[in-house]
C-alpha cells in the first residue's frame, strides 16, 4: 500500500509538472534577454518596455478592459435579477428558459460564435464594440445566473417574506433584504464572468469588426506568425491579472461560505 | 403564493427578453439558414433546399468530418488513459492534499488556453526547448519537427482538455464507497478483478462524462489546429470558420454547425442512456 501511494504520488507530480511547464516557460522567457527562447541568458525587462510602446497593444488592452467591465456589469444585472426571479415565479416556461439561458455554456464555442455572427449580420448591427458586448454578455450571464442560483438555494426565504409582510414592495424587499444576502455570489459570479470575458478568443473573433481588436485576439493573430518575446511579456501580464482576480474570487468565496454557517 | 410571484415579473423580464433575442433566436436563425440557398457574397436566398447537407457528404467535406472524428477519438483515448488514473489517484489522496491537488487542477482553467498553448510552441519548436535538451543529451542529432504536425495538435488537445477528464473521474471516484472494494477482496477477488468489477464500474459515469466533456470541444477547438498544426489539418471547426469568414458560404457553414450540434446532442443522449442503465445495474 505504501509503495502504491508513492507511485501514484509520483504520477500526479509528473502530470502537474507537465501542466504547469508551458506556463512556467512563458513567464521565465518573458524576462530573458535573448530573443530566442532556448537558453536563459540574463534577466531583462526590455520586452515589457517594448510592449508598452506598442500603441495597438495598449488599445487592445483598453478595449478588453472596457468590454470585460461592461459585459460583466450588464450580465450581473440580468443574471442576478433573473436568478432571483426564477426562484419566485412558477411559470410553466421556467424550466425551458433556464435551460436556454445556460445553453451558451453547453454548445461548442465555435458554434455560438458563428451563430451570433450570422444573426448580427442579419440585424445589420455594426460589427465592433457593440456586437462584442452582446456576444460576451451572452456567455457571461450563465456564470452569474448559476452562481446566484446556488447561493439562493441556501437562503432563508422567510427573511424576505417578513419584509413583504411589513409592507415593502417587491423592489424594496429585493434591494434591502435579498441583494445584500446574495452579494458575495453576485461578486464571485461577476469575477468569473470578467475572467472569461478577458479570456475569450473564439467568440470575439466572430463578432468583432475589422478594426476593433481585444487582447486575446491580438495575442492569437501574433501567435500565428510565430514566437516573439513581446508575447511572452504580454502573456505574463495577463497571467498576473488573472491570478489577481482569482485571489479575490477565492477570498470572497471563503467569506461567502463563512456567512452561510 | 401566486400573487407574490406576480410582483417578481419585472425581475425575470430582462433575462427572458435577452435570452430569447440573443440565444434562442440566433440558434433558430442558423437552423433556418442551413436550409437556405447561398447567393454569392454574404447574400442568402430563402429558397428551401437540402443542398447544404448534401454538400457535407461530398468527399472533401466528409473527409473533414472523419478527420475531425479521428483526431477527437485519438485525443479522447489518450485523455482517458492519462486522465482516468489522474482523477482516481487524486480521489485517494488524504483530505489536505486533495484540496491542494484540486486547486492546482482548477488553476489552469483560469489561465487563457492561448497562453498555455503558446508555452508549448516555445517547447516544441524546431529551435525550442525540447530539441535543445534532446540534442544536448545526445539522444538526437537532428532537431525533431514536432511543431506544425499532427502529434503537436494531439498534444495541444490532450493538454487543454485533460483537466476536464481528471475532474469528472475525480468527482465520481470521490463518492466511491471503498468498503465495497474491501468486500470484494474479502470474498476472494484479486486486485485487478476487484478493480474491474467494482471500482471501474462505479466510476464509469465519471469516465463517460469526461469523454463527452473532451470529445465535444475537441471537434470545435479550431485554434489549436491553427496554432500548433499550422493549419495543415482542417477540422470541422476550422471549416466553419473558413466558410464564415473567407468562403462566404453561410448556409453551408450553418449546415455544418447544425450537424455538429446534432452529433454532440446525440452523444449526450447516449451518455444519459448508458449511465442510467449502469446505475440501475449497480443498485439492482
Amino acid at each position: 500500500m505504501k509503495k502504491n501511494s508513492k507511485l501514484s504520488g509520483l504520477y500526479l507530480g509528473i502530470l502537474f509538472f507537465l501542466m504547469y511547464l508551458p506556463i512556467g516557460v512563458v513567464v521565465v522567457f518573458s524576462f530573458n534577454e535573448a530573443r530566442l527562447p532556448v537558453r536563459f541568458t540574463g534577466f531583462s525587462m526590455k520586452w515589457y518596455q517594448e510592449l508598452f510602446q506598442d500603441r495597438d497593444m495598449i488599445q487592445a488592452l483598453k478595449n478588453s478592459l472596457i468590454l470585460a467591465v461592461s459585459s460583466c456589469g450588464v450580465s450581473a444585472v440580468i443574471g442576478t435579477l433573473g436568478a432571483v426571479g426564477l426562484s419566485r415565479i412558477h411559470w410553466k416556461t421556467k424550466g425551458v428558459m433556464e435551460y436556454i439561458s445556460i445553453l451558451p455554456l453547453m454548445i461548442p464555442e465555435i458554434i455560438l460564435g458563428m451563430v451570433l455572427m450570422a444573426f448580427f449580420y442579419m440585424l445589420h448591427l455594426p460589427f465592433g464594440m457593440l456586437t462584442l458586448l452582446i456576444g460576451h454578455t451572452v456567455f457571461c450571464v450563465p456564470y452569474i445566473l448559476m452562481e446566484v442560483k446556488a447561493r439562493l438555494v441556501g437562503m432563508d426565504p422567510s427573511l424576505e417574506e417578513a419584509a413583504r409582510d411589513l409592507g415593502a414592495g417587491s423592489f424594496r424587499a429585493f434591494w434591502d433584504i435579498t441583494l445584500p444576502l446574495i452579494m458575495p455570489a453576485v461578486i464571485s459570479g461577476s469575477l468569473l464572468a470578467f475572467a472569461m470575458s478577458m479570456d475569450d478568443v473564439v467568440i470575439s473573433i466572430f463578432v468583432t469588426g475589422p478594426r476593433v481588436s481585444t487582447l486575446p485576439i491580438k495575442v492569437y493573430t501574433q501567435m500565428k506568425t510565430g514566437v516573439t518575446p513581446e508575447i511572452n511579456a504580454l502573456c505574463t501580464i495577463m497571467l498576473g491579472a488573472i491570478l489577481l482576480v482569482l485571489a479575490v474570487y477565492l477570498i470572497l468565496g471563503k467569506r461567502g461560505k463563512g456567512n452561510k454557517r | 403564493m401566486r400573487k407574490r410571484g406576480a410582483g417578481s415579473v419585472w425581475m425575470i423580464l430582462p433575462l427572458y427578453i435577452f435570452t430569447l433575442i440573443f440565444v434562442a433566436l440566433p440558434l433558430l436563425y442558423v437552423i433556418a439558414l442551413s436550409f437556405s440557398t447561398a447567393d454569392g457574397g454574404y447574400g442568402v436566398n430563402w429558397k428551401f433546399t437540402l443542398d447544404n447537407y448534401k454538400q457535407i457528404l461530398e468527399p472533401v467535406y466528409l473527409q473533414t468530418f472523419t478527420g475531425s472524428f479521428r483526431l477527437a477519438i485519438t485525443s479522447t483515448l489518450i485523455i482517458c488513459l492519462i486522465g482516468y488514473p489522474f482523477g482516481y489517484f487524486m480521489a485517494k489522496l488524504s483530505e489536505g492534499k486533495k484540496k491542494l491537488a484540486m486547486l492546482f487542477l482548477m488553476l489552469p482553467f483560469w489561465v487563457n488556453s492561448l497562453i498555455r498553448l503558446y508555452g508549448w510552441i516555445i517547447i516544441l519548436q524546431k529551435k525550442g526547448l525540447l530539441n535543445y535538451i534532446l540534442m544536448k543529451l545526445g539522444l538526437i542529432q537532428e532537431p525533431l519537427k514536432i511543431l506544425y504536425s499532427y502529434p503537436a495538435i494531439v498534444i495541444g488537445m490532450v493538454y487543454v482538455l485533460l483537466p476536464f477528464m481528471a475532474l469528472s473521474v475525480y468527482s465520481s471516484a470521490e463518492k466511491l464507497d471503498w468498503s465495497l472494494i474491501e468486500a470484494a477482496r474479502d470474498l476472494g477477488a484479486g486486485r485487478w478483478q476487484a478493480f474491474w468489477s467494482v471500482t471501474f464500474k462505479l466510476t464509469l459515469p465519471g469516465l463517460l462524462s469526461g469523454v463527452i466533456l473532451t470529445f465535444i470541444p475537441s471537434m470545435g477547438l479550431f485554434f489549436i489546429a491553427d496554432i500548433l498544426g499550422g493549419n495543415k489539418i482542417v477540422l470541422v471547426g476550422s471549416l466553419i470558420q473558413e466558410q464564415m469568414t473567407r468562403g462566404n458560404n453561410w448556409p453551408f457553414a450553418a449546415a455544418l454547425a447544425v450537424v455538429l450540434m446534432v452529433l454532440t446532442t446525440l452523444m449526450i443522449v447516449v451518455y444519459r442512456k448508458i449511465t442510467n442503465v449502469k446505475e440501475l445495474e449497480g443498485i439492482g
